[in-house]
């Protein structure tokens, strides 16, 4: 990354066109593949150190653990980065999860002859209901995402409490079809994990190629003037929600074919995590900036670490610190980034007068 | 610019009878304007005269009560901003609106990007175009660069790259020039004629009348959300303008006393801060006014921030009657007797949420406590007593201070200082977004306090002001003090000398 | 002063916009103080004539400890809410305050005394460690305490594992539990009332706590009246570590158990407690007397429902409810209220 040289040559040359290359890639574009790369650096350096101490960390069996063990938090995290990115949190989404994966078992018990994709397609549902109730009480309120969220992160809870009142539903009460989904690999990389790149794609693209994507960014870098702009705020933001709750719905049902054995505390506290890897990849917490591709990078690091301190034979009690500093270092980081960027830019900001 | 009367052909842009009320308030009263293709018409009014009502009619963001929108001879109704766009009314706002984590290419393109296949963005499409406008206002800013950071005369002129960007055939600016300084605004006017020449209407709002007659053809006046008038400017002249807005004659604007010079109570001795100011030294004499003039950016702001402890400071020293007020800590240098009327009321001056009470009393907090306890009763007491002093016009001192006029927010924050009882007292802009009414009184203010023996170091970008008002003129240029003009001898050709940087060899 | 007669125009149509809607919220929320305190009369007359068990002074006594560790931290936390930023470490800070706790009495011979002054001091610099990183490096409070409280839990679980430590002196134990003789009220909540009272006094009667309100509304406007927002902030951190501290003995104590998983979740009832009680998530509005009420309307409904034999867990459906419910009814009774107002300005217009 190389801020300086871009500077320089622009004040110099007086008229000359724009260089080509950086017509291609703007700045504003580099400084975000910067925060992506340094993760992938960082991924590297932590498989890497732990590959050195054991050779096993890089057997197949121990990558396919590990793609599997971060697909859910990943399809989270994607989810979680379109809310972020409008300036507002879902903290409900792990709460939406165990109640969907909830449902879906209860679904099989009730109907056993359920096909997978029909469940799939009830629990994504349920989901986008759920987040339609987010996104609803948002517009009604008009106070932070982070209160409502926090109140249905409660009430989403409870409900399924209710609903299981101390029940558990055991993977014999679910079509092996659908447990297969949740183990079956091809070319040796776990379906969940496909699922997951999957929509880490979709996402990725849309917000960096679509109108309406780049719209969440400038509702989330100014409210009010993306109002003055036309851009239908309350729309956006409930159709964000939706898609948050949709997703984690996607995640439910993907955990209840993973684990097979269910109670109503499934996916419990997951909330944190999922705001931690999006953060860690890079996702201004105020909004306006960020990608999937950071935020899916982070659910995988925040996964790997977990595997990398069990084979360091570190005391895995220190996970969840690691999981800490590592945010308060990368919130750190992104400070400093946006700071020495700031001063470069003001620089640059003095033009030909 | 000569008024060439475009007035024979049809009227671009007719309001017709556009009434609107805020609750009780009535904000629009039965407003006419008619705008013609190829014109530039100014709407001046007093703060709260309806003019920035009238904007956000225009804009799509407010829906008139009543009347009529009439654009080419077809009725024009705007649900929202987005249709305003869309029949081509393009608004600046006094406050540029900009998407900071944004490229300044998306910023302008926001919601109508170009696009290719499937419908994607065609983002290098997109950043040719952005460098085509800004060549068309002959400026260079990098169009893939983030918004964040960009001078505030860079982030006007993204926004009017936004408006003619989609050929916007009534452009409103709303204060433009509020921030921008003299090079900026020529750029600003430059652009604005071109625009007019290619057949669009200019709209254009400021409270600064060289600049409306410099620029427009036509002048609307609004009183308290009402109609006043319409002429060519070149009928009228700046006392009637303002008698038309007033309702009145105004004698005097700037009405500064000679007042008996005493000790020197503000002394700033080689203060710099890396990148923003260097080596100002300067002093202020009890009763004397001092203005500190220059163009926007070249550190005035940033000095009596530094000076009040808001901003630290990299070398250098500050005393208030002789005795060294600690760095960086306005609190230190409210009780060493300084006072800072800052530039932006909203941000900096006010606390918009909470009671004129509130307010007034805020810097006097811990002088109103007694035994560390601060009772509401002697809040209301001391807020009452320079609410009144001040005149400000209140429904009452418990109401939020955002419902008060400009002017009278003025008053609230002179209050607040003023109840500090200061020695010095530091006042950035003191009449930026004020009528014309409450700017009198705020000089008038300002002479009786040095008349009182206060050090006042007055920071204005409006020449008229710092020439009536000021006893000496300090110029900055660039982070530098570079002239200093006594009152004789300062006039606008000495002082706009200086602070574009020609005088400083001299 | 002589400059009067220059002003004629009254300043009719300057008003803005949002003014009266402003207005009429700020009314509702002066009030909702008297709303909470209602609905918590309500609910304690409601489960005392229908739920068994409920009026007993031994529920009383349950009903008060269960409350005390969500009426310490809502106090230091109204006060940070109030300045616009938020502490969610608290529950993790208590969790680490309790295995420390634990720890010491376990392994370093000290007196028990000591250790509780320590637990105290240690809480302070968690405290501080947010403080920093939020006032000094000048990041969210909402990332940082994120940040924290995976890190706080994260080292509680690791001074003790998934282990206990559970024996404390019985005197001390039994002594957190006392209640003041004579009655059903614990002794507890003798310190609990003076420190709600002390924070009381600072927010609504002190100059700091006008610089509170000033700075949650605008910290810039704050700075330039001379209120040191960021060093406020810092010991408002502090604070709020210290009163975590003591939350931790008064935790380890009561259940005789110092744990990693201490306390867990905690932080959200106490934020839940705090808007409840008519604190502005946004900052600069909100009295303690009003989060009083919220706590303790909290715990009465929590209390009667489990006495009512509600599965503990589904009881989370009433905080959250509880929750939405504060921050949405007031917006829409205010959003009536603006409609009937406008209703009644137009039709004389009409007419």
């Amino acid at each position: 990354m190389s801020l300086t040289d871009a500077g320089a040559p622009e004040r110099a040359a007086g008229n000359a066109p724009p260089d080509p290359d950086r017509q291609r890639r703007g700045l504003t574009e580099r400084l975000l593949a910067v925060r992506e790369l340094s993760l992938l650096i960082a991924l590297g350096l932590l498989v890497g150190v732990t590959a050195l101490r054991n050779d096993r960390f890089l057997s197949g069996q121990s990558i396919k653990d590990l793609l599997l063990g971060c697909a859910i938090l990943v399809i989270l995290a994607v989810g979680q980065t379109l809310v972020i990115v409008t300036r507002n949190v879902d903290l409900s989404v792990g709460s939406i999860l165990g109640l969907v994966a909830f449902a879906t078992g209860s679904l099989f018990l009730s109907a056993p002859g359920t096909p997978w994709p029909v469940a799939l397609v009830v629990g994504v549902a349920l989901g986008a209901l759920c987040g339609a109730v987010n996104g609803g009480l948002i517009a009604v309120a008009r106070v932070p995402a982070l209160v409502i969220t926090l109140g249905t992160l409660y009430a989403f809870r409870g409900v399924d409490y209710y609903w299981a009142s101390g029940r558990q539903i055991n993977a014999a009460d679910m079509p092996p079809s659908f447990l297969r989904l949740g183990n079956q690999t091809v070319l040796g990389v776990p379906v969940l994990f496909l699922v997951a790149l999957v929509v880490v794609a979709a996402v990725g693209f849309y917000l960096r190629s679509y109108r309406s994507g780049r719209e969440l960014y400038a509702i989330g870098s100014e409210p009010a003037a993306a109002r003055l702009s036309g851009i239908r705020v309350g729309r956006r933001v409930f159709a964000v929600f939706v898609a948050s709750g949709a997703l984690a719905g996607l995640a439910g049902v993907l955990y209840a074919a993973r684990f097979g054995t269910l109670d109503a505390a499934a996916g419990t506290g997951l909330e944190l995590q999922v705001v931690a890897a999006a953060v860690v990849g890079g996702v201004a917490i105020f909004g306006g900036s960020g990608s999937a591709y950071g935020a899916a990078l982070g659910a995988v690091l925040l996964t790997t670490i977990g595997s990398s301190l069990a084979v360091l034979r570190i005391d895995p009690f220190w996970q969840q610190a690691v999981v800490g500093a590592l945010i308060l270092a990368a919130i750190g980081l992104d400070r400093l980034l946006a700071l020495r960027v700031a001063a470069r830019l003001r620089g640059r900001s003095a033009h030909g007068a | 610019m000569t008024a060439d009367a475009p007035g024979t052909q049809a009227p671009l842009l007719v309001l017709d009878g556009v009434t609107k009320s805020f609750g009780a308030v009535a904000a629009l009263r039965g407003v006419h304007l008619t705008l013609h293709s190829g014109e530039a018409h100014a709407l001046v009014g007093e703060n709260g005269a309806g003019k920035s009502t009238l904007v956000k009619v225009l804009a799509g963001a407010h829906a008139p009560d009543s009347g009529s929108l009439t654009l080419d001879g077809q009725p024009l109704r705007l649900g929202g901003p987005a249709d305003a766009r869309a029949a081509g009314i393009a608004v600046i706002y006094q406050e540029p609106t900009l998407f900071p984590d944004l490229s300044v290419a998306e910023n302008i393109f926001m919601g109508r990007q170009p696009l290719r296949g499937l419908r994607r963005i065609d983002t290098a499409a997109m950043n040719r175009d952005a460098e085509r406008l800004f060549q068309r206002l002959g400026v260079r800013i990098d169009p893939t660069r983030p918004a964040r950071g960009l001078s505030i005369a860079d982030q006007q002129l993204v926004e009017i790259a936004k408006a003619i960007s989609f050929d916007a055939r009534v452009l409103v600016m709303d204060e433009p020039t509020a921030a921008l300084s003299g090079v900026e605004v020529e750029r600003l006017f430059a652009v604005a004629r071109s625009l007019c020449e290619g057949g669009a209407a200019v709209l254009f709002i400021s409270h600064r009348f060289n600049e409306v007659f410099d620029l427009c053809h036509r002048v609307t006046v609004l009183r308290d959300g009402a109609w006043v008038s319409s002429d060519d400017t070149a009928d009228l002249t700046v006392d009637e303008v303002v008698r038309g807005m007033v309702g009145r004659d105004v004698s005097s604007l700037y009405p500064k006393q000679d007042a008996e010079l005493r000790d020197t109570l503000l002394d700033v001795r080689r203060l710099s801060r890396a990148g923003v100011f260097t080596d100002v030294s300067f002093s202020v004499r009890g009763g004397e006014i001092v203005a500190l003039a220059g163009l926007v950016g070249a550190g005035r702001s940033e000095v009596a921030r530094a000076v009040f402890g808001v901003d630290r400071y990299d070398a250098g020293e500050v005393l208030v009657a002789g005795r060294a007020v600690p760095a960086g800590n306005p609190g230190r240098a409210i009780a060493a007797g300084m006072a800072l009327v800052p530039e932006d009321r909203r941000q900096q001056g006010l606390i918009m949420e909470l009671s004129v009470e509130r307010n007034a009393t805020l810097a006097r907090r811990r002088a109103l406590s007694r035994l560390g306890l601060l009772l509401g009763a002697a809040e209301r007491a001391e807020a009452r007593q320079w609410t009144r002093r001040l005149q400000v016009k209140a429904s009452r001192l418990g109401a939020p201070v955002a419902t008060l006029s400009g002017g009278n927010q003025q008053k609230v924050v002179l209050a607040k200082w003023l109840a500090t009882e200061p020695r010095v007292l530091i006042i950035d802009e003191p009449t930026r977004g004020i009528d014309v009414g409450t700017k009198s009184e705020v000089h008038r203010l300002l002479s009786e306090l040095a008349g009182q023996g206060l050090a006042i170091l007055m920071i204005s970008s409006e020449l008229p002001e710092v020439l009536g008002m000021a006893d000496r003129v300090l110029v900055m240029h660039e982070g530098r003090l570079v002239r200093e003009l006594p009152r004789a001898e300062a006039d606008e050709t000495s002082i706009m000398f200086a602070a574009t940087g020609q005088g400083a060899t001299a | 002063m002589a400059h009067d007669s220059l002003y004629a125009a009254p300043p009719t149509a300057e008003a803005e916009p949002g003014g009266g809607r402003l207005a009429s919220v700020r009314g509702l929320l002066g009030s909702w103080d008297a709303v909470i305190v209602a609905a918590l009369v309500v609910a304690v007359l409601v489960a005392s004539l229908t739920v068994e068990n409920f009026a007993t002074g031994r529920n009383a006594q349950f009903l008060l400890l269960d409350l005390m560790p969500l009426a310490l931290i809502a106090l230091p936390m109204t006060l940070i809410v109030i300045t616009g930023e938020i502490d969610l470490s608290v529950a993790s800070m208590v969790g680490l305050c309790s295995t420390l706790m634990g720890q010491l009495w376990l392994s370093s011979g000290l007196s028990l005394e000591l250790i509780c002054v320590l637990v105290v001091l240690l809480g302070a610099v968690l405290g501080a460690v947010n403080g920093l990183f939020v006032t000094g490096f000048g990041l969210p409070s909402l990332a940082v305490t994120i940040g924290t409280l995976a890190l706080y839990r994260g080292l509680s679980f690791v001074v003790l594992g998934d282990q206990a430590v559970a024996d404390f002196p019985a005197d001390w134990t039994a002594a957190v539990v006392r209640n003041i003789p004579g009655t059903s009220v614990p002794v507890m909540v003798v310190p609990l009332l003076v420190l709600a009272v002390i924070f009381g006094v600072v927010l609504h009667a002190t100059a700091a706590g006008r610089a509170l309100y000033a700075m949650g509304n605008n910290d810039q406007a704050a700075t330039f009246t001379g209120v040191s927002v960021a060093r406020t902030k810092f010991w408002l951190f502090v604070v709020s570590g210290a009163v975590c501290g003591l939350v931790g003995i008064f935790w380890t104590l009561r259940y005789a158990s110092a744990r990693g998983d201490n306390a867990t979740g905690l932080e959200l009832t106490v934020v839940t407690a705090v808007l409840l009680g008519g604190v502005s998530i946004f900052g600069g509005r909100g009295a303690l007397l009003g989060v009083v009420a919220g706590v303790l309307l909290l715990g009465v409904l929590r209390n009667a429902l489990q006495l009512a034999d509600v599965d503990a867990n589904a009881l989370t459906i009433v905080t959250g409810s509880l929750l939405i419910a504060s921050v949405v009814l007031p917006n829409a009774v205010a959003d009536i209220r603006a409609r009937l107002h406008r209703r009644r300005q137009r039709q004389p217009v009409a007419s």
